[in-house]
């Protein structure tokens, strides 16, 4: 099945667009913006990118496999990013880690059965001096204890 | 010496300091409406070479030398890019700036931008980054809605635009030329130098490079002038001028960013700034980013000679030395970003150097052999070793493999992992030969109790 934005997010494609000299440096946002419509980066999305930027799928596959943040297969709804760099080590982040492989009853990099929640671990995203950290989506939590993870885990599993 | 200062970050505590209207309270966009509208491109490079703004990203290259290379070019367009990809370990202070003091980023861009002869500035944002994103946007639009950015900034002939561009995960694209291909709509694979960005830069052109808070830095040089600005350091007569951010995290009672003259210790940073040591007595400081190598509490300083920037410290703790571009050279580290790490003596200084790798095989963007290599083959060493499986002739493979990244790589990536991983075996061999030989670790190889 091919893919398509929805009219709001071809606007913001054109705005993209607006911004540079030249098509190809629209790539990382136009690949952001589909992946927050459907979660993922398909083949189907791969091509799309590519024959609306004028660039080859295999451009587009490589810029797609050299980031982090692209999802290259399906995800949860909810993607739980759990810092282990060493300043949040110091302060707990193992623990915090292994909190949350517990209480979703899976392995980091696993999402739970019913697809709400994807756990990951993650290089440090650069709030060292709020450590132990995670972000949820688009949100950072800071200073995190257990009890303030379970409040967070528990909001997204009623979710 | 310890100075505390509320420049670049004097906004910080105002209710909705992100908004104009808050900035414009506290005297914001005056700079760029008087550079813009009263002095040449050679007047603003000559008073930020005078305000020895040292670049704040790591390096530590003096900005207004950097924005002297800039030439303009008879047919091609010059591009300022801002660097906010922040993500080396420890590392924390850029956010505070974006979040906090969006506007303060903008008039930046807008002086800089006149200052090397550009009319477009890109901010690259790592992704992860959201309100700062969204902030500075809203800066964007807020600026340009009142006529500071677009066609005639302040009235003057002279167009400005300001975007931001986000990366997508990938420390490498804090490497300057590795930045320039992810915001081409590449992979964030570092180029070779040269040429450098100021001769072929963002898509072809000459371009500058700034890191964010650099860039910050700029206003305030023109309300103050740039000598005055410089002389806030204790350092000013090493051409290491102004006040800077300074982070500390790990094992301390207050983490957190301050502001502070440049020159100040890390025995302030730590004691006095960040509260003290938690959890037990101090074990080791990573100075400035994961890529400095460690500093312990019982080293001096050893600089006899007259000539060195050391020498007036000379016998004095390591601590006890201003936190300034050259002085941390001459220690054998660096200054880096200027948010150190610190370690307490429960910690398994082992567990230490196999967090550092993990993090630098992950980010190891592949492309050269030594470091892709490398930086794998350390993390299974230390690996190893942690887990009580090592022996002591990995051990000292460790030196020859991290000296055989060191130079042979495209870009300093290499040098950023190698040296802080000879740092720590060479300063806690004891530790990693217990190790191997089966001693208990007094920290249970832990980071955390």
């Amino acid at each position: 099945m091919s893919f398509a934005l929805t009219p709001e997010r071809e606007r913001e494609f054109n705005d993209i667009l607006s911004r540079y000299p030249n098509r190809q440096a629209a790539c990382i946002p136009v690949l952001h913006l589909c992946q927050e419509q459907v979660g993922w980066i398909s083949d189907e999305v791969i091509e799309f990118v590519a024959r609306r930027l004028d660039l080859t799928p295999a451009h587009v596959k490589g810029v797609v496999t050299f980031y982090s943040l692209f999802n290259k297969q399906p995800v949860g709804k909810h993607t739980v990013a759990v810092c282990k760099t060493l300043s949040c080590s110091l302060r707990g982040a193992e623990s915090i880690l292994h909190h949350c492989e517990k209480r979703l009853g899976i392995h980091l990099g696993e999402t739970t059965k019913d697809g709400r929640i994807t756990l990951r671990a993650v290089e440090c995203l650069a709030s060292c001096g709020s450590a132990p950290m995670m972000q949820v989506d688009k949100t950072y939590y800071e200073n995190l204890t257990i009890e303030e993870v379970d409040r967070i885990l528990d909001r997204l599993l009623e979710d | 010496m310890l100075k505390p200062v509320k420049i670049l970050s004097k906004n910080y505590d105002v209710p909705e300091s992100w908004t104009l209207a808050a900035y414009e309270r506290s005297g914001g966009y005056q700079s760029a409406r008087r550079v813009l509208s009263s002095m040449t491109r050679e007047q603003v490079i000559d008073e930020v070479k005078k305000a020895n703004i040292r670049g704040r990203g790591g390096a530590g290259f003096p900005a207004g030398i950097k924005w002297s290379f800039m030439r303009p070019h008879p047919t091609k367009p010059a591009y300022l890019v801002i660097n906010a990809d922040e993500g080396e370990p420890g590392t924390f202070k850029d956010r505070t700036l974006m979040e906090k003091d969006p506007h303060r980023c903008i008039e930046g861009c807008i002086i800089g931008c006149f200052g090397i002869g550009a009319h477009a500035a890109y901010i690259y944002v790592r992704d992860e980054l959201h309100l700062s994103k969204d902030r500075l946007w809203q800066a964007i639009r807020e600026a340009r809605a009142k006529g500071y950015l677009g066609p005639r900034p302040f009235g003057v002939d002279y167009p400005v635009e300001v975007y931001v561009h986000t990366g997508a995960g990938a420390y490498i694209c804090g490497e300057e030329t590795a930045l320039l291909n992810s915001l081409e709509g590449k992979r964030g694979e570092p180029r070779l130098k040269p040429p450098f960005p100021a001769q072929v830069g963002a898509f072809g052109c000459p371009t500058t490079v700034n890191n964010l808070e650099t860039i910050a830095t700029v206003p305030t040089v023109f309300e103050m002038g740039g000598e005055a600005f410089s002389k806030l350091s204790e350092l000013h007569h090493l051409g290491d001028g102004g006040c800077r951010l300074f982070g500390v995290s790990g094992h301390v009672k207050r983490p957190g960013v301050f502001e502070a003259a440049v020159g100040l210790t890390l025995r302030e940073l730590i004691y006095d700034l960040g509260g003290g040591v938690e959890g037990g007595e101090l074990l080791g400081v990573i100075p400035g980013g994961s890529s400095c190598p460690v500093l312990l509490p019982h080293e001096t300083v050893s600089a006899p000679d007259e000539k060195s920037p050391l020498h007036p410290w000379h016998g004095k703790s390591v601590l006890d030395v201003p936190m300034g571009v050259d002085t941390f050279r001459a220690l054998g580290t660096m200054l880096g970003t200027c948010c150190a790490i610190v370690f307490n003596d429960k910690t398994c200084p082992v567990a230490v150097a196999q967090n550092l790798l993990a993090f630098y095989r992950h980010e190891s963007c592949g492309q050269c052999t030594p470091c892709r290599e490398g930086t794998g083959w350390l993390n299974r060493i230390f690996t190893k070793i942690h887990r009580g499986e090592g022996s002591i002739e990995e051990l000292d493979r460790v030196h020859e493999i991290a000296s055989n990244i060191m130079g042979n790589t495209i870009c300093a990536f290499g040098e950023g992992a190698a040296m802080p991983t000879l740092g720590l075996v060479r300063k806690f061999r004891r530790p990693f030969e217990d190790h191997i030989n089966g001693k208990p670790c007094p920290a249970g190889g832990r980071l955390h109790a």
